[in-house]
């Protein structure tokens, strides 16, 4: 053993010191907390009565920072462009960002750091469900309210909730129902191994016992594996001419996934896939070349035609780069800030209960179509499937003709089948059974 | 005969996968002994190297040369990774030698810097750290040969060097960030997309039930080499001659005038070469991002114990072992073998375990119960060398 002198610990004690101060000093800026949205007025940040605080509250580390850090850009957009209209009842919106840093425990609290310290009319936040769970007791506790922009596998309804993404009879079921009319009736299920897939695919399973389609397999993938190969061979050998494949995989094994059934000879003719994770985003870094002509299910993808999706890309590209792409999740995000807004003034006032009220009915003319806040806080939405294309955009192959209901408790699943929400009627609530 | 080609098959290509990732652990960590946590960054590296060849033969050379620039992503991943290893020994891991709880938390230490380095590498980066060695190391160099300190007074000498070219490095970092084009990083923590060329992306039909995935057959086929390579190396070269002499007995090679410090700093690099060639391989299967390493280093780990430390052909064998269990078990081909789904207690035991998920927790079993049977792997050093 060396024993280390009090020069030499100083000299490397400082030079420790010293070298993280340094590499902090040279990444690349951190995004600023609080940020002043405030357009052409900037003055208007001046006394609490003239603007409206909101909080944003997404993952801008970790993990999940490149899929929630799109959302952010979504939502500053929207606030930009509803304070150059005028703002909300005549005053400009300011929003207050927090970092969840993909941590479930750290969105809990800097939750409570927004409702209780920047006193925030609303907040607009989150992406897993983990860490919606997380927040949700916070929300509820302080009966305030959070807008939340992703699909996800439904079985919740919140009165401090409002769910702008796709219930899964918004996204899954008519994925299957799809699927069961045009590509064959044989499913082999690939999913990630977590609480959504597992939940999604037990959902799958029971719309096609009922509607004549079977379940020839399912395999999980850990999250983060590569190694594919033996789900490649289950499904061959469960498929052997071919048939459909359902997947929920997340991140990275879904590269793994598609590059090797590519390999694997097995092309979207004879196998077609169809994703309902994978966005124009992820298309982009897996790789169109391995995603042509495979299927996703989504409630908007860019490609929509429509002056209001014409408009919003144009917007969204002049503001952020022409290289950079919109998806879903962005798309709810965007819709949200604006069908928020129209409470508040619909309330006159950004009192919780008043804009929650008011809430109910709302709608928009959403790049997506025509959207409407339904009493279960869930909103109506067109369904979309869409091929990949080669230039890794989506070809909209089917859609339905207008907005479908939202139908937060599933009705396939056996525990909450009959099961209804209305926050509209106080004697109704968040779950209760229909007349059936 | 179809199930038998094809089980055969893909058990080898799980397993070349799994061997050529532990190819470079089982020279550092069989050969010299060293616990290198940061080996699947190395690997890392070696992909990233991978996705920069490409960009760079798309823009200079145009689309048309896509098919071509595994050619030179092979060798430059080897060098990139080597380069960065030979760093990693001479800045780090010598002073740890024998002192493996250090070097493995020291090497888990630089595994995440080189994961962050990826994520938040940039230009004002970049300029900030070559000022700063520039500056250090130049100035240090300069002082050495020109000033005459006094022994007491070189800690503050460095000291102050150190926090002056630092402070000037910041400046430089942060007046280059200034400039938000140069400010972006190079690659983020967003996944990039490594394209296998065209000839690599589709399979090669054997029989009317067979088809043999390209990519797998190039993996197969590289690892054969690599492994070939190391073989020759190491049994025809000088400097193989010289490893493995210092394997044996270090103070022996030390005084017939080897340099056994030359040595470790070559053997090192070799390692972590490899390492980057893996880094590659794995680039034609999945995908590309800072976390590449970490799914792949308990599994290379596993094959060099298994294996046996210090034995490349165990790393071998074991390798090859573990991929046919996995697939065997994952694929559910066990329980066709036995019968298909109504065989009995037996049958239904593999059914269960007949899931990616659950065939890896049995590997796992049979890995500790093969353990207790062998606990120094399947080719134990012997004699003396296990003295070492």
């Amino acid at each position: 053993m060396t024993k280390l002198g009090r020069r030499k610990f100083l000299a490397y004690g400082s030079a420790a010191a010293g070298a993280s101060v340094f590499l902090k000093a040279c990444a690349p800026e951190p995004e600023t907390e609080v940020e002043a949205d405030s357009g052409a007025s900037p003055a208007a940040a001046g006394a609490d009565s003239d603007v409206i605080t909101v909080g944003i509250l997404h993952s801008l580390s970790g993990t999940m920072a490149i899929s929630e850090t799109t959302v952010v850009d979504a939502e500053e957009l929207a606030i930009e462009e509803i304070n150059a209209a005028g703002g909300v009842l005549g005053k400009q919106i300011v929003a207050v960002k927090e970092d969840g840093a993909s941590d479930w425990p750290t969105f809990a609290e800097k939750a409570e750091k927004l409702i209780d310290q920047d006193q925030v009319a609303v907040v607009f936040g989150c992406w897993t469900s983990a860490s919606r769970k997380a927040v949700l007791p916070v929300f509820e506790e302080k009966d305030h309210m959070l807008w939340y922009p992703v699909q996800y596998e439904g079985q919740e309804c919140s009165q401090n909730i409002f769910y702008t993404g796709a219930a899964p009879n918004q996204q899954i079921e008519p994925a299957v129902d799809w699927l069961l009319e045009n590509k064959g009736t044989d499913f082999f299920l690939v999913g990630s191994d977590y609480v959504f897939p597992r939940t999604a695919n037990n959902i799958i399973k029971e719309q096609l016992k009922a509607n004549g389609g079977t379940t020839v397999g399912e395999d999980y993938l850990p999250l983060g594996n590569t190694e594919v190969t033996p789900i490649i061979e289950k499904i061959q050998q469960a498929l052997p001419d071919g048939g459909v494949i359902f997947n929920s995989l997340n991140g990275d094994s879904n590269v793994a996934f598609f590059k090797q059934l590519k390999s694997a000879g097995m092309g979207p003719d004879q196998y077609p896939v169809m994703s309902v994770s994978i966005a124009e985003e992820e298309v982009r870094q897996i790789g169109p070349e391995f995603l042509e002509g495979h299927y996703a299910a989504w409630n908007y993808f860019q490609t929509v035609e429509s002056p209001a999706n014409e408009k919003w890309v144009a917007d969204f590209k002049a503001k952020y780069g022409e290289d950079r792409v919109t998806n879903d999740p962005m798309e709810a995000a965007y819709i949200m800030v604006y069908l928020w807004a129209q409470a508040v003034e619909a309330a006159g006032t950004t009192d919780i209960p008043a804009v929650r009220e008011a809430a109910y009915g709302q709608t928009f003319e959403a790049p997506e179509g025509l959207v409407t806040m339904q009493p279960n806080h869930h909103i109506s939405k067109t369904v979309r499937i869409g091929e990949v294309r080669d230039d890794g955009l989506f070809e909209i192959v089917s859609s339905t003709d207008g907005p479908l209901e939202p139908v937060p408790w599933n009705q396939y699943v056996p525990d909450t089948k009959g099961y209804a929400c209305d926050w509209s009627d106080p004697a109704k609530g968040g779950r209760y059974k229909t007349e059936a | 005969m179809n199930t038998l080609i094809t089980t055969l098959f893909n058990g080898v290509s799980i397993g070349t996968v799994l061997l050529i990732v532990a190819l470079g652990l089982a020279i550092v960590f069989g050969l010299m002994g060293v616990i290198n946590l940061a080996h699947g960054e190395l690997m890392m590296l070696g992909a990233y190297t991978t996705y920069v060849v490409q960009n760079g033969f798309k823009t200079y050379l145009g689309t048309e040369s896509q098919g071509l620039y595994i050619w030179a992503a092979i060798p430059l991943s080897f060098v990139v990774a080597a380069l960065v290893g030979l760093a990693l020994e001479r800045g780090v891991i010598r002073f740890l030698y024998g002192r493996p709880l250090e070097t493995l938390l020291a090497t888990w230490g630089v595994s995440l810097i080189l994961r962050q380095f990826v994520r938040s590498v940039s230009w004002g980066m970049v300029g900030g750290l070559l000022a700063f060695c520039g500056l250090f190391f130049g100035g240090k160099w300069l002082l050495g040969k020109s000033a005459r300190i006094p022994s007491y007074r070189q800690n503050l000498v460095t000291t102050g060097l150190f926090l002056l070219s630092g402070a000037i490095a910041w400046f430089v970092g942060s007046n280059i960030n200034n400039d938000p084009q140069l400010a972006r990083p190079w690659f983020s923590a967003r996944n990039v997309d490594v394209t296998a060329p065209g000839w690599l992306q589709g399979s090669i039909r054997v029989t009317a039930g067979i088809q043999f995935p390209a990519s797998r057959l190039f993996i197969i086929v590289l690892t054969l080499l690599c492994l070939l390579g190391v073989y020759l190396f190491l049994q025809k070269s000088a400097w193989g001659l010289r490893i493995r002499s210092v394997t044996q007995n270090r103070d022996m090679s030390a005084c017939l005038g080897i340099p056994t410090a030359q040595v470790d700093a070559v053997t090192f690099a070799l390692g972590s070469g490899l390492a980057g060639v893996a880094g590659f391989a794995v680039t034609l299967l999945g995908s590309v991002g800072p976390n590449l390493g970490v799914n792949y280093i308990v599994d290379a780990f596993m094959v060099v114990v298994v294996g046996g430390v210090g034995n490349l052909l165990g790393s071998v064998i074991a390798a090859l072992g573990i991929g046919i269990v996995t697939y065997l078990l994952g694929s559910g081909t066990m329980v066709r073998l036995l019968g298909g789904a109504d065989g009995g207690a037996v049958v239904s035991f593999f059914d269960f375990f007949a899931t990616t998920s659950m065939a890896k927790v049995m590997v796992f079993a049979l890995i500790i119960l093969f353990l207790q049977v062998r606990p120094a792997g399947l080719f134990p050093p012997k004699g003396r060398s296990a003295e070492v």
